[in-house]
């Protein structure tokens, strides 16, 4: 369990963190959302004790990360910058941090086994490649076998099989009744991963709740329909109680080609695929195409974050979806 | 996926963490870097021949030099010629050595790690003081008499010196002293800079310095200065005899090189709690 109160951070003028309070439960994957730079690497920061709060407190099973006991067995991190000497072994370098906690040295054994560093446990870290330095990272985290789990961006630069060890690493120690509260600035990742979010914007939390329901929110079931005749059809779905509008083009990535022509082409919402379909053969009108639209995560992310501003901040990655609602805005 | 965590689980050290894991851990973490072993061992093997090869020189070039200063400097105080080589150039290793050990946690990141693993910070630096300086009390300890049993050795036949002359044996053990406590001086300069280059260049500045310094002033509240000055103060304690015009006796030079180093440690500690990494 983690818990941030009125959390806030402050460099000279600039606010990175501003009075964030949310909790993380344990049990579930918690994704810590937000484009880069909203201030996700400084809070988790912060509630590891490294960096200090301007105002607020962050706790860790109800105890500040400098007053617990035994730090490692209740909070494991991995942080996104680099932190082990590239001229220590992968073995030493877990051996220090385990002596610094009194963990037993079989520990150290155990866990490049589990992370499957095993045989590279002798190699310097400057000889590791990212992924395996990522892995290492994960090694250190584990070390305590703690209950709670801090990763800050750990797919950052991993190749599809370390994502998906992660992935699955995740979901399996949230399974176990564990905390994992994981950022990362993807939101689709999170999507596939996070069963919770915790989403902020310049430092401000934007969202609190279930994956699903974010989801589901703003994206209530639009559905999209072409037709020749459209705007007689328009009419007949306004007197039906539906909110009708002209529908955005698709990206040009789309393999649907009559989805790209926004002639005839409608946004419904109000009613489902099978009314529309009803309501335009008792008129017989002539559809080509009828089809729901659910919102990506990425969209009601952008949806959240439009309001708290800074699009430029906002990575442009493999989507290029971003890019075309960033030219209509 | 098979975690395998439960079992230890069971067999946890519940005991507290104390200064002695610290310490343990600051161990492991001087001897796994390849550099820092190759560079104390560099510091004993350098320190030693040095003072051996000035010695031999000095022997077979007496006649030639006869009634000049040197052999004249040497009869005067054999000694201080034989410790004052070997230390000049252990010293430079040691300022250098200190830095590094806390810069370089700085510059690779592993500070986050240590401060994770050790979230009471002075304690962490305290730790790191206390390891490198007792494996250079042992060093350095290992590098004075041997220097000076090699060097008086070689020197027997001109200017005959042994441990069971006044101030020597002090002379000799104060040696590695001042090279222990250097140790922590420069890791404190180190820990309160936080880059490699620019804190060498202080360390280096200050304790090479003063030497130059004290070649400028001639007595008055200035001679005063400069004789507290951290290298100034602190070597006094490998001299087996007092020099002309000496302000501070042997031990009085050490407790103030002493103080320098206590006071430099508590800035950094300070700053090392207060300043995120």
């Amino acid at each position: 369990m983690i818990e941030v109160t009125g959390l806030t951070r402050r460099f000279g003028t600039i606010t990175a963190v501003d009075r964030l309070s949310f909790s993380v439960a344990p049990g579930r994957v918690t994704g810590f959302l937000g484009p880069n730079g909203a201030g996700k690497s400084t809070t988790m920061r912060m509630i590891l004790g490294l960096d200090r709060p301007t105002e607020g407190i962050a706790t860790i099973s109800g105890v500040p990360y400098a007053e617990l006991e035994h730090p490692f067995r209740t909070v494991g991190a991995l942080l996104e910058e680099r932190s082990v000497h590239p001229g220590r072994t992968a073995y030493d370098h877990l051996l220090f941090l385990a002596q610094a906690q009194r963990l037993p040295r079989r520990r150290v054994e155990e866990v490049l086994g589990l992370v499957g560093l095993g045989d590279v446990a002798g190699r310097r870290a400057k000889g590791l490649s990212l992924g395996m330095g990522q892995r290492l990272g994960i090694a250190a985290a584990m070390l305590g076998d703690p209950e709670v789990l801090l990763l800050d961006e750990p797919v950052n630069g991993l190749d599809p099989e370390g994502v998906l060890w992660i992935r699955n690493l995740m979901k399996e120690l949230a399974g176990e009744g564990r905390t994992v509260f994981v950022s990362s600035h993807l939101m689709n990742e999170m999507a596939v991963t996070a069963r919770h979010l915790v989403v902020i914007g310049r430092g401000r939390l934007l969202a609190d709740c279930p994956t699903s329901e974010l989801l589901a929110r703003g994206s209530e079931g639009s559905v999209r329909v072409v037709s020749p005749d459209a705007a007689r059809l328009a009419g007949i779905l306004r007197s039906e109680g539906a909110t009708v509008g002209t529908a955005a083009p698709e990206p040009p990535d789309t393999t649907d080609l009559g989805a790209r022509d926004t002639t005839g082409a409608l946004s419904v919402t109000g009613l489902g695929c099978a009314q529309i379909g009803r309501l335009a053969a008792a008129a017989s009108i002539e559809l080509h195409a009828l089809h729901p639209r659910r919102l990506s995560l990425e969209d009601a992310f952008m949806e959240l974050t439009a309001d708290s501003g800074d699009l430029t901040t906002l990575p442009r990655h493999d989507d290029d979806r971003m890019t075309d609602r960033s030219c209509r805005a | 996926m098979n975690l395998q965590l439960v079992e230890t689980s069971e067999q946890w050290d519940d005991r507290r963490i104390g200064f002695g894991q610290v310490m343990l851990a600051e161990w492991t973490k001087i001897r796994s870097v390849r550099s820092t072993t190759w560079s104390l061992v560099a510091f004993v093997v350098a320190s030693v021949a040095l003072s051996a090869g000035l010695c031999a020189l000095i022997v077979a070039n007496w006649s030639a030099a006869q009634g000049g200063g040197e052999p004249a400097r040497v009869l005067a105080d054999p000694t201080d010629f034989i410790l004052g080589n070997g230390t000049a150039l252990g010293q430079l290793a040691v300022c250098v050595l200190g830095v590094i050990l806390i810069t370089s946690e700085y510059s690779t990141g592993t500070i986050r790690a240590s401060l994770l693993a050790v979230p009471g910070r002075a304690s962490l630096l305290l730790a790191k003081a206390f390891v490198f300086a007792t494996i250079l009390l042992v060093l350095a300890e290992v590098v004075a008499f041997a220097s000076f049993l090699v060097g008086s050795a070689v020197l027997h036949s001109r200017a005959p010196v042994s441990l069971n002359d006044p101030g020597v044996t002090r002379a000799v053990i104060g040696a590695g002293l001042y090279l222990a406590v250097l140790g922590p001086f420069s890791l404190a300069i180190g820990a309160i800079v936080r880059h490699t280059a620019g804190a060498i260049l202080v360390v280096v500045g200050l304790v090479f310095g003063s030497v130059v310094l004290d070649h400028l002033v001639s007595g008055g509240w200035e001679a005063y200065l400069v004789a507290a000055l951290p290298q100034q103060a602190g070597s006094l304690i490998y001299q087996a005899h007092p020099h002309p015009g000496q302000l501070l006796s042997a031990w009085q030079g050490f407790g103030i090189f002493c103080g320098w180093t206590v006071v430099l440690l508590a800035v950094a500690a300070a700053l090392l709690g207060r300043l995120d990494p």
